[in-house]
C-alpha cells in the first residue's frame, strides 16, 4: 500500500517535475495510440456503417468475422504484424520494424474491428424506417448516412472511446512491433514493463498513474462531446 | 373527373419483393390538388405504392410521371423526392429539439438561415406546436410528436404529400384534432396528398376518393360515395362495411325500376314463378349484369330503418317483419342482427333503441329505401 | 458547426502527427540505422542506456536496441533481422558462427554468475568451497528440495544454468522443486525474492537490484560460472539487408578503448563494485 502511495507522490513528481522521459514517453503514447485511434475510426465508422445499410451474400459472415475481431488478441496482432514487417518478410522493403509507425499500424488493426463491430450495431439500432424518412424529406444518399450517423452518435462515441481504451492499454503487440526502444518507441505500457522487470516498482507505478490520468482525460474530452447538444 | 392532367400517374408498376408481386399497377392518376385516400387490409402494398410514389422504392417495371414527365430512376430521382414529402405511421424525429426537426427537411436543401428560420416557424405555427419549439423531440407525447412530423413534411411545401397510416398509432382525441387541422393546412396550401389508413371514416372525411388495395392490385377507385355505396366486388363491398350481402337474382318490373329476388329466404324460384318470394326494388346493379343473372345485394347497416311493429312507412319503402336474434353495442351504435325470414344486420342509434324495444326477441319492422339498395355480382 | 469543427479538428491531428514524426521514426533507412539484438541483462543493468547514447553521437547512426533473451536474439541474427548481437551465450554463438551466420565474433566484457538464494539458505549452500564448488551447492540443493528457480527462456543465463545442472549430473527438468518463468533476470529475481527460491543470475544485474531482492549471494567465484559477452556482425552474405557497415561500426566501437575504460567503470558509484570487467583483444 506504501507502495502505491509512493508511486502515486512520484508520478506527480515526475509530472509536474517535467522530466523529460516521462513528457516524451507520455507523448508519444498519445501520439501513436491517438493516431491508431484517428484510423480505426475512420475505417471502422465507415465499415460498420455500410455494413448496416447494404445487403449482399456473405453479409453474415463478414459481420461474424468483425465480432470476433473485436476480441482478436492484441499479442497475436503483434506477432502478425512484426512477421509481415520483418526485414525479410512481406512487406520488409517498407523498413517499418522497430518504428512508431509500426505501432500506429499494429494498434490500428487491434482498434478497428472494436469501432467496426460497435458502430455496426449503432447504426443498426436506429429505427428502421428511420432511413427512408430521412430520404422521403429529400436528403441525397450521402446527407442520408451523415443524419443517420448524427443520431448514433451517443453509441458511435462509445465506439472511439472503446477503441482508444483498447490501444492506450496495450502492451504485448507494442512490444513487439516497436521494441521498447528508448527514444523512438518506448511508451508509457512498455515502459511500465520494463521499470517493473527491473524491479523499479516505484517507477512502474509512477508511470501507471501517469497513463490512467491520460486515459481518463482524454475519456472525459470524448464524454463531454458525447453528452453535448442536447436539449432538455 | 376533370380534363386537368393528373399530377401523379402511375403506368404499369410492379414491385416485387422476396420474388413475388407486392404491387401490381396498371394505371393510377391523382389530379392536382385532390387528396386520395387508400384503403385495404394489411399487406395490400399501400405503403408499397406509397414508397413508389416518393421516388424512393424502385419498381422492377412501370414508370412513374410527375406532371407528365418520367421520373427517372436511382439518383436522379433527388429532383423529384425533393418536391415530394412523406410522413409515416411512427414519428421518426431526429434526437434534437422540435425546431430543429421542423427545419430538417429545409436544411438538406441549402437553403439560407433566415429562410429556414421563417418557413420552419410557420410550419410549426400551422400545427399548433410553436410553443414547443425549443424542447427535445424525445420529451413529446404521441400526438404532439406526429405533429412536429407533419410540420417537418410541410415545412419544404411539397407539391404532393404522402401519408401511410398517420393517425393509426393516436388515441381517438389526437386523432381528430390532428385530422382536422391537416385537413384545412392541406385545403390552405392545395397540397395533392396521398394516404394511407386502416380507417375508412378518416378517408370519408378529408379525401375526394378513395382507393381501394387488395394483394397489390387496385379492386375500386372512385368518390367514397361510389365506393361505399356501390361496390364492385363482394370483396370491397365487405372491406367497407357492406355487412349485409344477400343472394339475390336480378329481376325486372313492370312499371320501370329494378327489383331483386331474395335467394332461399323462404318460396321458391321454380320455373319463372316467384311465388312466396321476397322481392326488393332497388335504386341499381353493377353495370354488366344481365338480368335473371344471380348476384348479392348490397344493404349497409345504417340504411336500415328499425321501426315498432305497428309504425307504417311510406309505400315506396321496402318492408319486412322481423324479430330481433341478438344486440350488440358497437360505440355509438347498437349492431342488432334481425331475423327477417333472413339475417340482416342493422346500426341502430340510441335514440332510436330508446324509442322502441329492441331487446333480442322483440318484433320490428324493417324498411329499405330503394336508392340504398345495389346489386353485385356474385363471387 | 459543431460536427465540421469535430472533423476539421480531427483530421488537423492527424495531418499534425503525421508531420511531426521526423522521418527516421517513420522509416527506418537501411543505412542510417541498425538493429542491436542484446540480452535482458545488459540492458536491465543500465549499460546500453550509457553506451548506446554514446555510439550514435559518434557514428551518427540510430541504434535501434532489441533486449531479448540470448536465445531469441541469436535467432534473430539467423534470420537477418538483427545487424549486431551483443550476447552472453559461448556454445550457441559458436554454432553461430560454424553455421556462417555472422562475420566477426569479438570478446567484449565478462562478468560472472552468481547462485543467489534466501538468507535463510535452507539447502546450506553458503560456504561450500572447492574447484566444483557449483557443482556441489546444486546438488545441495536438489537434495534438499530446492526450490530453485529457472529463467527457462534459451538466453544465456538460461543456458549457463542448464550446462552446470548437466556438469553435476542431475536433471532438474520436471522436477517438483524446478521451476521456470520463461522471463528476463529482474523479473525472475523478483519471483525468487518473492517466493524464497534459489536461482542463478548474473552478478550485473543482482547488483542492480539488490536494494529490493531479499535474496543473497550465496556461491560465488568459480571459473565455470564466468559470463562472458561476445559482440557479434550478422553476415550480410546470407541477408543482404543486413547494414553491415553499421554493424562493424559498432562492434568496433565496443571493443575500443575508450568504450572499454567505461565498462570497466560502469557501477563503481553507485553499487560498489563494477557490474561488467572489460576484456577486449585478451584471449578466450
Amino acid at each position: 500500500m506504501e507502495l502505491i502511495w509512493q508511486g502515486i507522490r512520484e508520478a506527480f513528481g515526475l509530472i509536474f517535475g517535467f522530466d523529460a522521459e516521462v513528457w516524451r514517453i507520455s507523448l508519444l503514447s498519445l501520439r501513436i495510440s491517438g493516431t491508431a485511434t484517428f484510423i480505426s475510426l475512420f475505417l471502422g465508422v465507415s465499415a460498420g456503417t455500410a455494413l448496416a445499410l447494404t445487403r449482399f451474400p456473405g453479409r453474415r459472415l463478414l459481420v461474424s468475422l468483425v465480432n470476433t475481431g473485436m476480441g482478436l488478441p492484441p499479442v497475436v496482432v503483434g506477432l502478425f504484424v512484426s512477421i509481415s514487417l520483418w526485414r525479410n518478410g512481406p512487406l520488409g522493403v517498407l523498413g517499418l520494424l522497430y518504428t512508431p509507425t509500426a505501432m500506429i499500424i499494429a494498434q490500428s488493426v487491434i482498434a478497428t474491428p472494436i469501432v467496426t463491430g460497435i458502430s455496426l450495431a449503432a447504426i443498426q439500432q436506429l429505427p428502421p424506417k428511420l432511413r427512408l424518412q430521412i430520404l422521403a424529406l429529400g436528403a441525397t444518399r450521402w446527407q442520408m448516412v451523415r443524419l443517420l450517423l448524427r443520431e448514433a452518435r451517443l453509441p458511435l462515441l462509445a465506439a472511439v472511446m472503446a477503441g482508444f481504451g483498447g490501444v492506450i492499454s496495450e502492451v504485448g503487440a507494442s512490444i513487439m512491433v516497436g521494441g521498447n526502444i528508448k527514444g523512438s518507441t518506448r511508451v508509457l505500457t512498455t515502459a511500465t514493463v520494463m521499470e517493473t522487470g527491473r524491479g523499479n516498482f516505484d517507477i512502474a507505478i509512477a508511470l501507471s498513474v501517469i497513463l490512467l490520468l491520460l486515459t481518463f482525460a482524454v475519456n472525459y474530452l470524448l464524454t463531454r462531446i458525447q453528452q453535448a447538444e442536447r436539449p432538455r | 373527373m376533370s380534363a386537368v392532367a393528373p399530377i401523379l400517374e402511375v403506368r404499369g408498376i410492379r414491385i416485387r419483393r422476396g420474388g413475388e408481386d407486392v404491387l401490381n399497377l396498371p394505371h393510377l392518376a391523382v389530379a392536382p390538388g385532390e387528396t386520395l385516400s387508400l384503403i385495404g387490409p394489411n399487406g395490400a402494398g399501400k405503403s408499397t405504392l406509397l414508397l413508389g410514389l416518393s421516388g424512393i422504392e424502385q419498381p422492377c417495371a412501370g414508370e412513374l410521371l410527375f406532371r407528365g414527365e418520367r421520373v427517372p430512376a436511382g439518383a436522379a430521382a433527388l429532383a423529384y423526392r425533393r418536391r415530394v414529402a412523406m410522413v409515416f405511421q411512427e414519428p421518426l424525429l431526429f434526437d434534437t429539439t422540435v425546431f430543429g426537426n421542423v427545419a430538417a427537411g429545409l436544411k438538406l436543401r441549402s437553403l439560407p438561415q433566415a429562410e429556414i428560420a421563417r418557413r420552419a416557424t410557420e410550419s410549426l405555427d400551422r400545427f399548433k406546436v410553436r410553443h414547443l419549439a425549443d424542447r427535445s423531440a424525445r420529451t413529446l407525447s404521441g400526438g404532439e410528436a406526429q405533429r412536429v412530423s407533419l410540420a417537418r413534411a410541410l415545412a419544404v411545401a411539397p407539391e404532393i404529400l404522402l401519408l401511410d397510416e398517420p393517425f393509426a398509432a393516436l388515441d381517438p382525441p389526437a386523432r381528430e384534432e390532428l385530422l382536422e387541422d391537416l385537413a384545412h393546412t392541406l385545403h390552405a396550401t392545395g397540397t395533392t396528398t396521398v394516404f394511407a389508413t386502416h380507417d375508412r371514416t378518416e378517408a370519408q372525411r378529408i379525401a375526394d376518393r378513395v382507393a381501394v388495395l387488395d394483394c397489390g392490385r387496385l379492386r375500386q377507385i372512385g368518390t367514397a360515395e361510389d365506393v361505399l355505396r356501390r361496390p364492385v366486388d363482394s370483396f370491397v363491398a365487405a372491406f367497407v362495411g357492406v355487412e349485409n350481402l344477400l343472394p339475390v337474382r336480378l329481376m325486372a318490373s313492370g312499371a320501370g325500376g329494378a327489383f331483386a329476388a331474395v335467394l332461399g329466404a323462404g318460396g321458391a324460384l321454380e320455373g319463372g314463378t316467384t311465388t312466396g318470394c321476397v322481392f326488393f326494388e332497388i335504386g341499381g346493379a353493377a353495370p354488366g349484369m344481365l338480368l335473371g343473372s344471380e348476384g348479392l345485394l348490397c344493404i349497409r347497416p345504417e340504411d336500415v330503418l328499425v321501426a315498432a311493429p305497428g309504425d307504417r312507412r311510406g309505400s315506396s319503402l321496402n318492408q319486412l317483419q322481423g324479430t330481433v336474434a341478438s344486440v350488440v353495442a358497437q360505440g355509438p351504435f347498437l349492431k342488432v342482427s334481425i331475423d327477417c325470414g333472413m339475417r340482416i344486420v342493422a346500426a341502430v342509434s340510441g335514440h332510436v333503441a330508446r324509442a322502441i324495444s329492441v331487446e333480442p326477441g322483440s318484433a320490428v319492422t324493417i324498411a329499405l329505401r330503394p336508392a340504398d339498395l345495389y346489386v353485385i355480382p356474385r363471387g | 458547426m459543431m460536427r465540421k469543427m469535430k472533423f476539421v479538428l480531427s483530421a488537423g491531428i492527424l495531418v499534425f502527427n503525421a508531420l511531426m514524426l521526423p522521418p527516421q521514426y517513420v522509416f527506418a533507412a537501411d543505412d542510417t540505422s541498425i538493429i542491436l539484438a542484446t540480452t535482458t541483462s545488459t540492458q536491465d543493468t543500465g549499460l546500453l542506456d550509457l553506451l548506446v547514447p554514446a555510439f550514435e553521437k559518434q557514428s551518427g547512426l540510430m541504434v535501434k536496441t532489441i533486449a531479448v533473451g540470448s536465445g531469441q536474439a541469436m535467432t534473430m541474427g539467423q534470420r537477418g533481422e538483427a545487424d549486431v548481437l551483443l550476447v552472453h551465450s559461448p556454445e550457441a554463438e559458436v554454432k553461430f558462427m560454424a553455421e556462417g551466420c555472422g562475420t566477426a565474433r569479438r570478446l567484449v566484457m565478462h562478468n560472472d554468475f552468481v547462485i543467489v538464494g534466501p538468507a535463510a539458505d535452507p539447502a546450506r549452500i553458503k560456504g561450500i568451497k572447492g574447484i566444483k564448488g557449483s557443482v556441489d551447492a546444486l546438488k545441495a540443493i536438489a537434495a534438499g528440495g530446492g526450490p530453485f528457480i529457472s529463467r527457462g527462456d534459451n538466453s544465456g543465463t538460461h543456458t549457463k544454468e542448464k550446462g552446470l545442472w548437466k556438469t553435476a549430473g542431475i536433471v532438474a527438468e520436471g522436477q517438483a522443486w524446478y521451476q521456470q518463468t520463461g522471463l528476463g533476470m529482474g523479473a525472475t529475481l523478483n519471483v525468487a525474492s518473492e517466493k524464497g527460491f534459489y536461482t542463478l543470475a548474473d552478478r550485473g544485474t543482482y547488483l542492480a537490484m539488490k536494494k529490493i531482492l531479499a535474496l543473497e549471494i550465496l556461491f560465488e567465484g568459480e571459473k565455470s560460472l564466468l559470463n562472458v559477452y561476445h559482440v557479434i556482425e550478422v553476415s550480410q552474405a546470407k541477408w543482404p539487408k543486413v547494414n553491415a557497415a553499421g554493424a562493424k561500426a559498432f562492434a568496433d566501437f565496443m571493443v575500443a578503448d575508450a568504450t572499454q575504460k567505461v565498462i570497466g567503470g560502469f557501477g563503481v558509484d553507485k553499487y560498489g563494485a563494477p557490474l561488467f570487467f572489460p576484456d577486449a583483444g585478451k584471449a578466450e
